[in-house]
């Protein structure tokens, strides 16, 4: 009978982690619905990009307020997870305080107390957080695509945070034994005296209640990420490692189509020629992107990877000037094309056509609103790029259904014709020269 | 003005140090020829053996690949590359951040490697180098703001270049408060300069434009005719008569009575 609480805790460990890991499964086939796309380049720099993106969070401190206050969680959350490892082996072996015991009470106190100050901490910039969520007009919170569900997964992110920091806290305040040695209970023992003058039996209850609402709590959390935007805590690390490092400027010259130019241009191309074997069977390669299986992977990843903090959608010439454009819109329904797409590959095996494509959600009148001035890729805290993508569609908009605004095409069409964008004759080139 | 074209010169058996892209906005729209000639002003002061393609050049195919139109771009890609190998060019420099960044950073993939560089930071070679010299002259103490091109800035990281040079013409430097990395863009950028803008409740232009006003500046400065044409626009907007929007090689013309 002893043994129920640990057999109960094992169960409830082992259930959490195999549905976590069904789901990472899940997320890595639908990434890799993407084309492939090479970066296997250059891993040095890479690494460095991601330590220093990622891991040291500096595009994040660009903005003071929410950078630091951002810093703050991070920060609790990877140092207060030390404190799940003794958790979780206490609730295997039905210990208690594991490692009170060979890190000496000194030690364990001193340990104990910084998670308590950073738990402090965390709590308070998650109420900060809130505040600036839901009573500061902070416009990038406020823009359409930042309504119902993205709002409320926002928000239930924080009350996640603030709860869990609550239970560990009350765990500690709760632990007679712990608050007797008074070590470490540098915040838990403020909390103490609410608790005073119940008597023992109950307060070990309301400990024990702490301690398993605080693991349960973790566990769901962890399984709350792959429904939720809170996907980049794990995601941002590849994410910064994968991303591209060419000159923002270098937009990709597409490889099918410089065959076909090539083929234009050479003069000694037979274009009766009968095709080989292996040409007549291939598909055509579609030119763009119509939907998620024409974006290659790191854009998938990308769009996995926003966290909706909406910094780029703010820096946004086009949006900020009324255009119906948003950067951080394009990923968000991307991600929830690519999240459709593998609800159907779940439910028939693999993928039946829904009739559907991003163009559904994505309005070509938000793509044609981009000035491609790369603001929002400079801006990503984690270096994601939806400049690519509006770019693969515009290239599906104009190569596969020649629907470019019309002033395009007369611009197109004088550089087909005089070589400028303009109707001048390229025999005039130099007549510069010679005016005055 | 001495403008010698690549033909004449092979003619000539010669090969010049630098070949000039003019680009389209600097051959034939009626303000950026203003900058194309201050441009080879300078260049024609510090003896730079220089050459243009002049009929040969055509459009780099920048509008065509933002707008979408692989095709095009790479036709006109892989034609330019054909001349440009055909003189054996090595060295680019271009007034246009746009015709820059194509050459720079899309046609060595089509077999097109050249050393390309934007006209400030050629400048800035001729400087060190100590070919030219750039004194304030009228410019001295007036208030320059630098307005940041998208193509030259976050698209390739060149911010300091143009910079140098106004300091070296002894005004004020004043930095809009969105600059550098935070620049805004003008919004001619995406092939948007060959379209009216999406439906909106306002110009980006316009909105940059007020960006450099708040600074109280008397010259906006800019390294791109596209960027000087919706700047322009933008000031008329305002209806603001004093403040001139010049590009920072017609400043260093300008300077010494070029």
């Amino acid at each position: 009978m002893q043994y129920i609480p640990n057999i109960l805790f094992a169960i409830i460990l082992v259930l959490g982690i195999t549905f976590f890991v069904r789901n990472v499964k899940k997320l890595i086939r639908n990434i890799k619905l993407g084309k492939s796309v090479d970066r296997s380049d250059n891993s040095s720099l890479r690494w460095k990009n991601m330590i220093k993106i990622a891991l040291g969070q500096s595009k994040m401190v660009r903005r003071p307020v929410s950078g630091i206050l951002h810093l703050v969680v991070y920060i609790g959350f990877i140092i207060i997870n030390i404190e799940v490892l003794e958790i979780v082996i206490d609730g295997l072996f039905g210990t208690h305080r594991l490692f009170q015991g060979f890190l000496g009470a000194q030690l364990y106190g001193v340990l104990i107390g910084i998670f308590e100050f950073l738990a402090f901490l965390v709590f308070v910039a998650v109420i900060v957080f809130w505040i600036r969520r839901n009573i500061i007009n902070i416009k990038r919170f406020l823009n359409k695509e930042m309504k119902g569900w993205p709002k409320n997964d926002g928000n239930f992110i924080l009350y996640f945070e603030m709860v869990l920091m609550t239970l560990f806290l009350v765990m500690n305040a709760t632990d007679t034994p712990f608050q007797e040695a008074n070590v470490g209970n540098i915040i838990s023992q403020y909390i103490a005296p609410i608790f005073s003058g119940i008597e023992a039996q109950t307060l070990h209850l309301i400990e024990r209640g702490a301690w398993w609402a605080h693991i349960i709590g973790i566990l769901i959390f962890l399984n709350y990420l792959y429904y939720s935007k809170h996907l980049h805590i794990l995601l941002a690390f590849p994410n910064t490692y994968f991303a591209n490092l060419n000159a923002k400027g270098r937009f990709d010259n597409l490889a099918s189509v410089t065959n076909e130019v090539k083929l234009m241009l050479d003069p000694t191309a037979d274009p009766f020629a009968a095709p080989t074997e292996e040409d007549a069977n291939a598909v055509p390669e579609k030119f763009g992107a119509q939907d998620v299986s024409d974006l290659n992977w790191v854009q998938l990843l990308n769009a996995y990877t926003c966290t909706e903090c909406g910094r780029c959608t703010s820096v946004c010439p086009a949006n900020q000037t009324g255009k119906e454009l948003s950067p951080r819109a394009i990923m968000m329904k991307t991600r929830d094309r690519v999240e459709e797409v593998g609800k159907n590959i779940d439910a028939n095996g693999k993928f039946e056509d829904d009739g559907k494509t991003l163009f559904d959600t994505i309005a070509t009148e938000e793509l044609w609103a981009c000035t491609s001035c790369n603001a929002c890729v400079e801006e990503c805290p984690v270096n994601i790029d939806p400049l690519s993508i509006i770019m693969d569609m515009r290239r599906y908009e104009v190569m596969e259904k020649s629907a470019a605004p019309q002033e395009l095409n007369m611009m197109m069409t004088n550089i087909e014709n005089n070589g400028a964008p303009w109707q001048y004759n390229q025999m005039d080139r130099l007549n510069w020269k010679d005016e005055e | 003005m001495t403008v010698p074209t690549m033909a004449e010169m092979m003619a000539q058996g010669k090969q010049p140090e630098v070949l000039f892209w003019v680009g389209c906005a600097g051959s034939f729209d009626d303000r950026a020829k203003k900058i194309t000639k201050a441009f080879v002003k300078i260049l024609n002061k510090a003896n730079v053996d220089f050459a243009v393609l002049g009929t040969e050049e055509s459009c780099t195919g920048d509008p065509a690949k933002r707008s979408g139109n692989e095709f095009l771009f790479q036709m006109q890609a892989m034609t330019n590359i054909e001349v440009m190998n055909a003189y054996e060019v090595k060295k680019v420099v271009t007034a246009c951040p746009h015709c820059f960044n194509t050459l720079k950073n899309e046609y060595p993939d089509l077999g097109g490697t050249y050393d390309v560089m934007h006209h400030t930071q050629f400048l800035k070679t001729l400087l060190n180098d100590g070919r030219i010299s750039i004194e304030g002259g009228s410019y001295k103490g007036k208030r320059i703001t630098f307005h940041d091109p998208c193509y030259l800035g976050r698209a390739n990281d060149v911010y300091e270049a143009p910079r140098e040079l106004i300091r070296k013409l002894e005004g004020e430097l004043i930095e809009m408060k969105r600059c550098k990395r935070n620049g805004l863009c003008c919004g001619a950028g995406g092939a948007q300069m060959f379209k009216e803008p999406e439906k909106g409740s306002k110009d980006i232009n316009v909105e940059r434009t007020e960006d450099a006003l708040e600074v109280k500046p008397d010259i906006i400065a800019t390294g791109c005719p596209f960027c000087n044409t919706m700047m322009t626009d933008g000031i008329k907007n305002k209806e603001n008569e004093e403040v001139k929007v010049l590009d920072i090689v017609e400043l260093i013309a300008n300077a010494q009575d070029l």
